[in-house]
């Protein structure tokens, strides 16, 4: 479905990204690891046409060329990012912020079906409707980031470290919201520093060091892999 | 519901008190009212597009004089309706052109650009005038008491109010609090960063000729230095800043006292106004960056907060 080919990024002379190739099915969930500043937000941030990418590379959704075209009509055609840091804003209330994420053409007219949704997925968000999202706790904004980019409909969800800064317990609730917006069917591409969890929830993952793609597999076979043991799941203690 | 109707109903009986003003005032009080509902118009007019975006705007004494011109040139040659439809549309091709070619600018060469396209327009204005024309000013003599100027601004004043509740409440309102946010999510969003500020800089730039277009038959003469004076802009920026410029009472509460106090201080002060209003700015700025709604509002919260536990009422707006 995703499509994402020699994709190289660059700010000013700092090099983020070179030549990435990834792909995501439809319905997949794909998690994207590697250390701080390898290149994983930039990667996300390059699929959501936030940041312009080097000529020459290719992103498609179906098909349908997304390279260089401005970040609302990457969410028209269906890709959401919750960023990192959430982007939520603050002084808006809970409902607010959803009927946000539903500004999209192609969200208008399923924005209350898509709602219920929401609040199926994160019933304590239902509580906190009329309340302004910067009182609440860290683990209720994600809620909130994630069923508002929910609410544009996408076809793939893409999240940028969901579970930074979170409680133990939250990081819990949270992966299992994400494992029933999979089993509905929507494909997500993760970029996650809880690395076991992510790999539990992926299909698969590719690994990034330093802008470059070192490595993809299958979940199962990234778990097994002695360069992910080691460097992101902390081996020793595992074995 | 009620408090709705409430609201509406107090709107329109101020409304009727305000057009009914004519009848009972004088020539001063009436001149006093074009001049007061003229900044009110100008001031909200600002706040829709600059209050609700973070675009701080200089330009708006450039508008104002494309529509005081516009009437100067056409109104021997054309009906006035029309000169207003022309002012207008004159208005609306220059805050697109402008509106594209600098909506992409952030902070503050945003405000450089208009503060220069104000000064650029009246140049241009002046240039045409002594080499085209051959004349510096124009004279307007229209058959237009002062009566009928001051309730064609009220109904511009009622509109623009109007135009801004309901954009307020609707899915671009919430669009714009949001682009004054974070335009990065904003975008991600879904909204057209780009068409969404354009159409609401044209919305603000056609209001502003109009105001100018409607008051222009007040001067009887026009000359560049009279009509595209950049005190109009800044006067209008600190009026609506006073008064909170992204609410929708704002700008309008801002600019009753501060334009009865310039009114005092040009006739009392007439050689120390500018220095006079140099320092009221910077106080302003200083002192109420947010408006004294906010200021107000922050003061009342805080006093009450103590006895809340849980921040309800998240939702209450003005």
């Amino acid at each position: 479905m995703l499509d994402v080919a020699r994709l190289s990024v660059s700010y000013g002379k700092h090099v983020a990204l070179t030549d990435v190739s990834i792909r995501v099915a439809t319905g997949e969930a794909v998690v994207i690891l590697g250390a701080n500043g390898a290149g994983k937000s930039s990667l996300l941030k390059a699929i959501a046409g936030l940041v312009q990418p080097a000529p020459g590379a290719g992103v498609a959704l179906d098909d349908k060329p997304l390279t260089g075209i401005p970040a609302h009509e990457v969410l028209e055609a269906g890709i959401a990012l919750v960023p990192e840091g959430r982007g939520i804003f603050g002084d808006l209330t809970v409902s607010e912020n959803l009927d946000l994420g539903a500004y999209a053409h192609r969200a208008r007219k399923e924005a209350p079906r898509n709602r219920d949704l929401v609040y199926q997925l994160f019933p304590r968000l239902v509580e906190r409707r009329h309340q302004r999202v910067a009182t609440m706790s860290g683990g209720e904004q994600q809620m909130v980031a994630i069923g508002r980019a929910l609410m544009s409909a996408p076809r793939l969800l893409m999240l940028d470290e969901p579970s930074l800064g979170l409680a133990p317990v939250m990081v819990g609730e949270l992966f299992s919201a994400l494992k029933q917006i999979r089993h509905a069917g929507m494909a997500l591409l993760i970029v996650e520093q809880s690395v076991r969890k992510s790999l539990d929830l992926a299909d698969r993952g590719y690994v990034l060091e330093a802008g470059r793609m070192v490595g993809n597999g299958t979940a199962a076979s990234l778990r097994e892999d002695p360069v992910v043991q080691r460097a992101f799941l902390g081996m020793a203690a595992d074995a | 519901m009620m408090k709705g109707a409430f609201v509406w109903a107090i709107f329109a009986l101020t409304l009727a008190v305000l057009a009914a003003a004519p009848f009972f005032l004088e020539a001063y009080g009436l001149g006093l009212l074009i001049g007061l509902l003229g900044y009110v118009t100008l001031a909200s007019a600002w706040g829709l597009f600059s209050g609700r975006t973070g675009y701080v705007s200089l330009a708006t004494v450039a508008f104002f004089g494309v529509g005081a011109y516009a009437v100067a040139a056409l109104n021997e040659v054309l009906p006035y309706p029309l000169v207003l439809l022309v002012a207008a549309l004159a208005g609306l091709g220059l805050a697109l052109a402008v509106g594209l070619s600098t909506l992409r600018l952030a902070g503050v060469y945003f405000v450089i650009f208009t503060f220069g396209l104000a000064e650029l327009v009246r140049q241009l204005v002046t240039w045409y005038e002594i080499n085209v024309t051959g004349t510096l000013g124009r004279y307007i003599f229209m058959d237009l008491g002062p009566e009928h100027i001051y309730w064609q601004l009220l109904a511009l004043a009622a509109a623009t109010l109007f135009i801004t509740w309901r954009i307020d409440r609707s899915r671009l309102g919430l669009a714009l609090r949001v682009i004054a946010d974070d335009e990065v999510v904003a975008a991600h969003l879904g909204i057209d960063l780009a068409r969404t500020k354009l159409a609401l800089f044209a919305l603000s730039s056609v209001i502003v000729t109009l105001v100018g277009a409607i008051q222009a038959p007040r001067w009887t003469y026009i000359e560049p230095a009279i009509v595209f004076n950049p005190t109009v802009s800044f006067l209008t920026l600190v009026m609506a800043l006073l008064g909170g410029a992204s609410r929708l009472w704002g700008p309008a509460l801002g600019a009753v006292p501060l334009f009865l106090l310039f009114e005092w201080l040009s006739a009392n002060f007439p050689n120390h106004y500018s220095i006079l209003l140099g320092l009221l700015f910077i106080a302003i700025v200083f002192a109420l960056p947010k408006g004294v709604f906010a200021f107000a509002e922050m003061h009342l919260k805080t006093r009450g907060g103590e006895k809340r536990i849980v921040p309800v009422e998240a939702e209450s707006k003005p």
